[in-house]
């Protein structure tokens, strides 16, 4: 294999790598979003990341998560030996960059001006993406016809072998990659609210209304995001998904 | 003045308005600059392109292009300063409540002046608030909890000072916090669109009214929640409702949502001008129906009534505003300048 070859084969390791890291605000992988400009592979292994925000002053907090998820993301790659992550273009770029070549914490990075908890917040997104791809694959199920009653009392074995189309498919694995993050105890279900607890088919109504309202913060969040990049780099507006109507399932027993 | 096909009049109160200078001479440093690049950023991207500015007059637009873009070649019947400092930015600030008196002390009907506080400022700002209280007859304060101040990235409504400043403010008559839970004001390790200090804030302060600016955005989903549950928390629509031209479907499904949870009597209209303009805004407003299966899906009903109520109804009652008394002396005033 030439060298060439092999360094494009690295570069798209690394993109598809970096594909897995999502804005936590957003819950939208940041190749998507258009997020990263550039990606170089040296022969000795080095990878170096460039990625760019929609404004100046975009949290500082956010940026540093995601600048150390795509250090983490390609590092695992077996042929890497180093990884250089930079933001431009961002009001805090140089601590950023310097924090996460250094593998330091975001508190070590900002000193005294940093007191937040980092981790807390990277939790509280993680619920959000939870409940967004909950919306996502219960109003995806409800439309296909699927009764109120029969997805309350799913397990997570039971949607795993759950018949499913493409579609479905690919909402149960998002959906499923995020189940863990609520923690259920022996609650086996699938579907449970953020506290872990087990929803009552006549309160899916109810429990579905409060998910939108998650949903529809995150793809507007997601529209003022990529509309802000495109001014600022005059670049054309990467297209967002459709905006998902979350459906107001049929009482239990009404079918 | 809206008035509807069938001639209906429909008195416009403009909820967030500003008049500022983020002209290169008055920047301070870099911050300064990136502030007003972002806010240019805000205007290229939702201003209809035919109305969009040049740099140069989006840097400092005066007066007069402000008095005109709001009554004369829009809807604006009357609107509120909501001031922002930046001194940390801005050599003589970024738009301040004096600089707003100015053009109110010209326009007295026309104009209502929000003045400003930070509790960090502790005692000395206490003073200075009465003071400003005093002079502006404040009836409203906008607060930036993430602004800068040394060291300080940012407050909450929760600390202790803060709620100092909030018991003077009841004291002072000034019952009408406005917040800005929004974009664009840099937050660093707080979490600045965090909206639950409005919460604890409303609960204690039953007094006050507390108006999230931009609705808490990018934290939408949060600020539905807490505002539901407190009587006096309001959502100023501010930078959401942009979106109408270019967006509509976001749009409905924002509005619909804002509606659901809060109600029609808590949504105050404001355009956030310079960044955009009352003309268009209100009239794709004034045009706009909730599609179909939005509506169906969230109950929510924006009809005429609720358009009155957002576009004024819901800003006199906070500011207590004679919208009939009002009418009629602007429209002295316009006999007055005719003649």
């Amino acid at each position: 294999m030439s060298a060439q070859r092999v360094k494009l084969d690295r570069e798209a390791e690394v993109r598809a790598a970096l594909a897995s890291v999502v804005d936590p605000e957003l819950d939208e992988s940041v190749t998507e979003l258009g997020f990263v400009t550039a990606v170089e592979c040296s022969a000795e292994g080095e990878v170096r990341i460039g990625f760019r925000l929609p404004t100046y002053w975009c949290a500082a907090n956010f940026a540093f998560l995601m600048a150390d998820d795509m250090r983490r993301a390609v590092q695992v790659l077996p042929w890497v030996t180093a990884v250089k992550v930079q933001l431009h273009e961002h009001m805090y770029a140089e601590a950023i960059n310097q924090g996460v070549e250094q593998g330091a914490g975001f508190e070590a990075s900002f000193g005294a001006a940093a007191e937040g908890d980092l981790e807390a917040l990277r939790r509280t997104f993680l619920l959000k993406a939870f409940q967004r791809r909950q919306a996502a694959l219960l109003e995806h199920l409800l439309e296909a016809g699927t009764v109120a009653g029969d997805l309350v009392g799913l397990d997570v074995a039971g949607l795993r072998r759950f018949e499913l189309d493409a579609e479905g498919e690919r909402l149960a694995t998002r959906y499923l990659e995020r189940r863990a993050v609520v923690d259920a105890g022996d609650n086996s279900l699938a579907f449970v609210d953020t506290e872990g607890r087990a929803i009552a088919a006549e309160n899916l109504p109810a429990h579905l209304r409060e998910l939108q309202r998650v949903c529809v913060n995150a793809e507007f969040n997601g529209v003022l995001c990529r509309g802000l990049l495109a001014v600022r780099y005059g670049e054309s507006e990467p297209q967002p998904q459709p905006i998902r109507i979350v459906r107001r399932p049929q009482a239990a027993g009404a079918h | 003045m809206f008035t509807t096909s069938s001639g209906e009049e429909i008195f416009v109160i403009d909820g967030h308005i500003h008049n500022w200078d983020g002209s290169k001479a008055n920047q301070k440093n870099m911050h300064g600059e990136q502030f007003i690049n972002c806010f240019y950023g805000y205007h290229t991207f939702l201003q209809p392109k035919e109305k969009q500015w040049t740099r140069e007059k989006f840097d400092c637009y005066g007066a007069e292009q402000l008095y005109r873009d709001l009554f004369v070649d829009g809807y604006d019947d009357m609107a509120i300063f909501q001031p922002t400092y930046l001194k940390e930015f801005y050599i003589n600030g970024f738009n301040t409540t004096e600089q707003n008196a100015v053009l109110k002390a010209r326009y007295p009907n026309r104009f209502i002046v929000n003045g400003a506080f930070d509790p960090r400022d502790e005692e000395a700002g206490l003073a200075a608030l009465e003071e400003l209280a005093a002079t502006h007859q404040l009836k409203g304060v906008k607060l930036y909890t993430a602004e800068w101040k040394g060291a300080s990235r940012g407050y909450k409504l929760t600390d202790p000072w803060a709620e100092k400043y909030l018991e003077r403010c009841e004291k002072l008559g000034i019952r009408n916090i406005h917040v800005h839970k929004g974009p664009t004001i840099l937050p660093l390790d707080r979490d600045a669109f965090d909206v639950a200090d409005i919460d604890h804030a409303a609960t204690n302060f039953q007094g006050l009214n507390f108006i999230v600016e931009h609705c808490g955005l990018p934290r939408l989903d949060d600020f539905c929640w807490i505002a539901t549950q407190e009587t006096n928390v309001y959502g100023g629509l501010a930078v959401v409702l942009p979106f109408i031209r270019n967006k509509p479907k976001y749009f409905a499904h924002v509005i619909s949502q804002l509606l659901m949870w809060l109600g029609p009597d808590k949504l105050l209209y404001g355009s956030d001008y310079g960044i955009w303009t009352p003309d268009w805004l209100i009239e794709d407003l004034m045009a706009f129906e909730l599609p179909e299966d939005i509506a169906k899906e969230t109950g929510a009903v924006l009809d005429l009534e609720a358009k009155k109520k957002i576009l004024g109804l819901n800003a006199a009652r906070l500011y207590g505003i004679d919208i009939a008394a009002q009418k009629r002396l602007l429209a002295k005033e316009r006999v007055a300048v005719a003649a």
